[in-house]
């Protein structure tokens, strides 16, 4: 029962037909102008809420070195901005730039003209509206109590309500679908719309329900917190680089087969590598051996996605020094690649007995939402704004600073976690090492944290300059992309 | 087009299998946990775990509301899984049943603070038996110090003051017994006391205490009193 689906006019690489392409071309321009309204929309949502994310992230970071920093204010202390910081991360930046990229790649590739967009952008205010009342709470000391799931239940209700309307546009989009076989980022993408009212819903919904008595509430919220990531965030992640490399460099996949390999084994063992989060803890042992398990079938996708895309990739490499599209892109490629290496050897038992409790789970979390989709989405969106707002962006040395500001600022951000991790493990699992030596010897991986974060928050300022400017159009004319530097023929085979 | 049917389906089975291994087996089997009853002859003499009431239950929406949880666990592991009891922070692993009670559990993400499972115990300790530079008992007096500020009791520790939990009053007449043994900003006529928040934040921490032996734990301190308990529903 497997989709694999020969999908030859997927990613359309243009050809040298010029009728049909002009065709094509004033079709996707007619889709692309249906889809501007809700995608903007939830690009400057999803920016605004990175922005205020990494405030939140900086605070809550200095606390950790400095804690007299903002100590006194009851909704700037640590307990309170660190949740806030999440939920805005994961809600507010990642959904939402996941909803936008993912409701115009289902537009582009079904080539389905949107209607109704203005119901999209009522979803949006909802899942907005809800999420700030949310995060409001959370600094005024209204959470859920359950990690991952802060969210007050009446937030969480209005963000579903919103996202139920963008679920029913996406379900639609795909419903009037004019493309033949679907390609394999519709797949991931249509998996994704699903999982997340899934386990969103169900994850905040059983906070609620009785008769879920003590541990089963922290098993479901991490099922659910966990299941966003990994199938969620993922999902749209893998969409958007499967449909981006391909398209930038002018070439089809390599191999729809491995692509659609790749998809089963994720879509079955994904949302079962949950309990990791709880390895050790006071739950039936059997739940962690099956997240392990899942953890170890996933090397089946982790193979074939990473194989796909590095071999369509082939030869094209010096496309990282051009497109800006391509280096964000490629660059969470590789990284979910890693990601998911670091987060199968952190499920291993040994190595859980030794990390469990410090920041480098936390680590691969990151690696995930920043190295992976938060690069992934940079590049998707460098690529559609253009398309949307008909100029090209202003300057390739800002696309440039906010790489190497999210590159090595988030680069920095995971290694010391990663490593700081192991460190406050090893000197915890040290029985002779007392606790107050354990925290205060972690000060230089604290203090390495923010300054990785300070480096990320200026790529990422610069990002949301950039794109202030494309949203007032301004930027160079259309048609040329902006690019790092110009492609030159004798390169282009 | 007719391929979207292997593709729902797949979604949707997806689901399936993730909801029933992850949370609806687990659900039938330890979702009917009952607290421990010990009866000697025909009386009832022991239950636990028991329903947190009053201010500890006002003193664990505190906690909650100030995420002491991103820091402090409330899960003491096994030696396999770490140095838990050997550090003194508790004399057995806790288990599902511990948590009946609570809505919901704070087992904890990250260790930037000590597990607090059994902070409420007179015997947890944060340092090596035999430490001299071990701090007074943990007491109220201790808790409401070192909420307001933490370094003036440990001197490395990196967690926040939480002095919005107390208020600056001007002394009339005698000193309030709860007056912290502080010198308050405001000057020498001026008392730094705990709000009632604070007061139930206290009390909460001081009954927690997960050291009952329960039968389907092995505690090397309480084995003889764990093996005594009969089975009970």
């Amino acid at each position: 029962m497997t989709a694999a689906a020969p999908a030859p006019t997927a990613p359309a690489p243009s050809g040298s037909a010029p009728a049909p392409n002009r065709a094509l071309a004033l079709e996707r321009a007619r889709i692309d102008k249906s889809t501007s309204g809700p995608v903007l929309f939830f690009f400057g949502s999803a920016v605004l809420w990175l922005l205020a994310g990494t405030l939140l992230g900086l605070i809550a970071a200095i606390q950790l070195h400095s804690p007299a920093f903002l100590a006194g204010f009851s909704f700037m202390t640590y307990g309170r901005v660190w949740p806030a910081y999440q939920q805005t991360l994961i809600y507010g930046w990642a959904s939402q730039a996941g909803i936008g990229v993912g409701l115009w790649l289902l537009s582009r590739l079904c080539r389905v003209e949107m209607k109704f967009g203005g119901v999209l952008i009522v979803a949006g205010l909802f899942w907005n509206i809800g999420l700030s009342v949310g995060v409001l709470q959370l600094v005024c000391g209204v959470t859920s109590g359950v990690v991952g799931m802060e969210l007050s239940g009446g937030a969480a209700g209005i963000m579903f309500i919103g996202y139920a309307l963008v679920a029913l546009w996406a379900a639609m989009i795909y419903g009037f679908r004019r493309q033949g076989p679907s390609y394999v980022s519709v797949w991931y993408l249509l998996a994704a719309f699903l999982w997340l009212p899934w386990a969103f819903g169900l994850g905040y919904l059983a906070q609620h329900l009785p008769g879920l008595q003590g541990v089963l509430k922290n098993v479901i919220a991490s099922w659910a917190s966990h299941s966003l990531v990994t199938m969620w965030i993922t999902g749209v992640g893998l969409a958007a680089a499967y449909y981006l490399i391909p398209k930038v460099i002018n070439r089809p996949i390599f191999s729809y087969n491995l692509a659609s390999i790749g998809f089963w084994s994720w879509l079955i063992f994904g949302g079962l590598t949950s309990m990791v989060r709880l390895s050790g803890g006071p739950i039936p042992a059997w739940l962690v051996t099956v997240s392990i398990a899942a953890h170890i079938l996933l090397i089946v996708q982790i193979v074939t996605v990473t194989a796909n895309l590095v071999l369509t990739m082939q030869d094209q490499y010096h496309m990282v020094y051009h497109s800006p599209t391509i280096r964000f892109t490629f660059f969470g490629a590789i990284s979910f690649s890693l990601a998911s290496v670091v987060s199968l050897l952190m499920s291993l038992r040994s190595v859980d007995g030794l990390v469990h409790f410090t920041d480098a789970t936390y680590a691969v979390d990151l690696m995930f939402i920043f190295a992976f989709f938060s690069m992934a989405m940079f590049g998707a969106i460098y690529y559609i704004m253009p398309r949307l707002v008909g100029c090209e962006w202003l300057s390739a040395s800002m696309i440039s600073l906010h790489f190497w500001g999210a590159a090595y600022g988030g680069g920095m951000v995971i290694l010391v976690l990663l490593f700081g991790g192991l460190y406050h493990g090893a000197t915890m699992s040290d029985p002779e090492t007392l606790f107050s030596q354990v925290i205060e010897s972690y000060y230089p991986f604290h203090v390495g944290r923010t300054i990785g974060l300070v480096i990320l928050a200026l790529g990422q300022l610069i990002f949301g300059l950039h794109f202030l400017l494309m949203l007032l159009r301004i930027g160079q004319p259309g048609g040329q992309a902006t690019l790092f530097a110009p492609i030159q023929e004798d390169f282009h085979s | 087009m007719n391929r979207s049917m292997p593709l729902f389906t797949g979604v949707i089975g997806s689901f399936a299998i993730s909801l029933a291994a992850i949370v609806l087996v687990p659900k039938s089997q330890i979702g009917a946990l009952q607290p421990q009853i010990t009866e000697d002859e025909g009386k009832i003499t022991d239950i636990f775990p028991i329903e947190n009431r009053g201010i500890a239950e006002k003193g664990r929406a505190i906690y909650a509301a100030n995420g002491c949880y991103y820091c402090h666990s409330q899960q003491v592991r096994d030696p396999q899984n770490g140095t838990d009891l050997v550090r003194g922070w508790g004399e057995r692993r806790t288990v599902a049943r511990d948590y009946l009670f609570e809505e919901p559990p704070f087992l904890g993400a990250n260790r930037f603070g000590p597990d607090l499972s059994n902070v409420g115990s007179a015997k947890w300790r944060n340092e090596p038996e035999g430490e001299t530079r071990k701090p007074a008992r943990r007491d109220a007096a201790w808790h409401l110090l070192h909420l307001y500020y933490p370094r003036a009791v440990i001197t490395q520790s990196i967690m926040p003051s939480y002095r919005y939990l107390f208020e600056q009053r001007k002394v009339s007449g005698q000193r309030s017994v709860d007056a912290l043994p502080v010198v308050a900003p405001k000057g020498a006529d001026y008392e730094i006391v705990p709000k009632a928040e604070a007061k139930a934040l206290v009390g909460y921490l001081l009954t927690l205490d997960r050291s009952h032996p329960l039968q389907e734990v092995k505690s090397a301190a309480a084995a003889p009193a764990a093996a005594a308990v009969p089975a009970a529903k």
